[in-house]
């Protein structure tokens, strides 16, 4: 008998991150994903640039190297990451403990799931971020 | 009402092709298929069977979205071949693939043993305490209509594996249980028949359990039978969290009634009629 292959199909990181036809739960999975691992980078290399100054070097100080409009800019990303996770981090939270996914219900054609039930918060936390979004960068620009 | 046209169109069929016996790896084989109007992807293979190439294979069995054989991967998103129609998914190409997450043993044969593993490790039948009550029962269990109906709709699961194709944990992590199964342990755990939760919540609650879900809600929206596994499954990590802080509100379990013809008739009631047989 000759040999039997198999074909492991498993999609892999890109069917975590892509496959393209997908819904609006799956996109804010992927950015709440993507802004939570930003923003432990973020933290990391605060804690880098920050304790360079036990050997004297404050790149920050003045009109020092942190003060770039690239790296203004860059702050401005982080809050907004920061922004946008805090903000779907509640819904989550609120939706992974049962709240808001309704209760069973007989599924009847057009089937209507829990992700209908939690649109609204998803549209009200987007609009929450957006709000900060725009505080925070009108902030930024008085400054 | 539109009237029905019966004027044929040719769509392009992009199938998976993969035999296991000499090919490495699975590649696309075109077809074109005369496509009239309500016709169903699985219809359009069997047209290519019939016609063009004798040698595909796939799985089915109901036509007709009852035996959950046929999920397929159609123009990158999981299906029933037997419930999706051509024209509502394509105007010139689809793509038919096997389910993905899932081996492929042939062709769009996907190996959904992985699936039926994990769902008998969550034990999908009620446990009971006292085990000699099942093995030997004098009667049964009542329940009502608002105790069945926080179940009920898991119990219309198929086990296609639509919804272990959709979801992006799975496809990382092939030791996740995946909605399926985790659908069913939510659909025992709410039965008031079943005393099984604890036992379940051994093996749900683990790291490959259900907390690997993140909401992502593919597996709804894949799910032919309208079961919505994400539902299912917040509503198992909430009776989770709710068990692991002692907080759980006890849920009164089913009462057993006498065995059958020891119940008190209700009055004004006829009588049965004659039996015929036997
Ligand atoms: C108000 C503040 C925050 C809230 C409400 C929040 C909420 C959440 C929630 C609910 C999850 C789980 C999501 C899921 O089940 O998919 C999560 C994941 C995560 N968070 Fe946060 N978070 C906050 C701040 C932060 C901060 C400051 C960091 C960075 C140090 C962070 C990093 C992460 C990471 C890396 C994940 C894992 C993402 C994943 O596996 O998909 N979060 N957050
Ligand atoms: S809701 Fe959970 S189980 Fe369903 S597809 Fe998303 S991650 Fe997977
Ligand atoms: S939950 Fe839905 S998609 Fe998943 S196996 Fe059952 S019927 Fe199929
Ligand atoms: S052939 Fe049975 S579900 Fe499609």
């Amino acid at each position: 008998m000759s040999q039997i292959n198999r074909y492991d199909n498993r999609l892999g990181i890109w069917g975590w991150l892509g496959g393209g036809r997908w819904g609006a739960e799956r996109y804010a999975y992927i950015l709440h994903r993507i802004t939570g691992l930003g923003i432990l980078f973020y933290f990391l290399l605060h804690i880098v640039v920050t304790s360079l100054r036990a050997k004297g070097i404050y790149l920050w100080a003045g009109h020092g190297f942190l003060h770039q409009p690239i790296f203004e800019f860059a702050e401005y990303v982080v809050f907004a990451a920061f922004a946008y996770h805090a903000c779907n981090g509640i819904r989550l939270v609120l939706v992974e403990l049962g709240f808001a996914v309704g209760k069973p219900i007989e599924p009847v054609y057009p089937y209507k799931t829990s992700l209908n039930v939690q649109r609204p918060l998803l549209v009200c936390m987007m609009i929450l971020t957006a709000v900060f979004l725009a505080i925070g960068g009108y902030a930024a620009l008085i400054e | 009402m539109p009237g029905i046209s019966n004027a044929a169109r040719l769509i392009t069929f992009h199938v998976t092709r993969y035999n296991p016996e000499t090919d490495g790896a699975p590649y696309l084989k075109t077809y074109a298929v005369p496509v009239r109007e309500g016709m169903t992807v699985l219809e359009g293979l069997h047209y290519i069977k019939d016609n063009l190439d004798s040698t595909l294979a796939w799985r089915y069995s109901c036509r007709m979205g009852i035996c959950g054989s046929c999920g397929m991967f159609l123009n990158g998103r999981p299906g029933l071949a037997c419930n999706t129609q051509i024209l509502h998914i394509a105007d010139a190409n689809l793509t038919v693939a096997p389910l993905p997450n899932f081996e492929i043993i042939r062709d769009l044969v996907p190996d959904l043993w992985t699936m039926f593993d994990k769902h008998r490790s969550i034990k999908p039948y009620i446990l009971r305490i006292n085990e000699a009550e099942i093995n030997d029962p004098a009667g049964e269990f009542y329940q009502s209509p608002q105790q069945l109906e926080s179940y009920l709709q898991f119990t219309y699961c198929i086990k296609c594996g639509c919804c272990m194709a959709a979801c992006p944990t799975l496809a990382t992590d092939a030791r996740y249980l995946g909605p399926m199964p985790l659908t069913a342990a939510q659909r025992y755990n709410a039965d008031t028949r079943d005393e099984g939760r604890r036992e379940r919540n051994a093996l749900t609650g683990t790291s490959t359990g259900v907390f690997r879900c993140h909401y992502a809600g593919e597996c709804s929206r894949a799910c032919p039978k309208g079961v919505d596994p994400a539902r299912a499954l917040q509503l198992l990590k909430r009776r989770l969290v709710l068990d692991y802080l002692h907080l759980a509100r006890r849920i009164k379990r089913c009462e057993k009634l006498h065995g059958p013809g020891q119940g008190k008739l209700l009055p004004d009631i006829a009588a049965a009629p004659k039996g015929t047989v036997g």
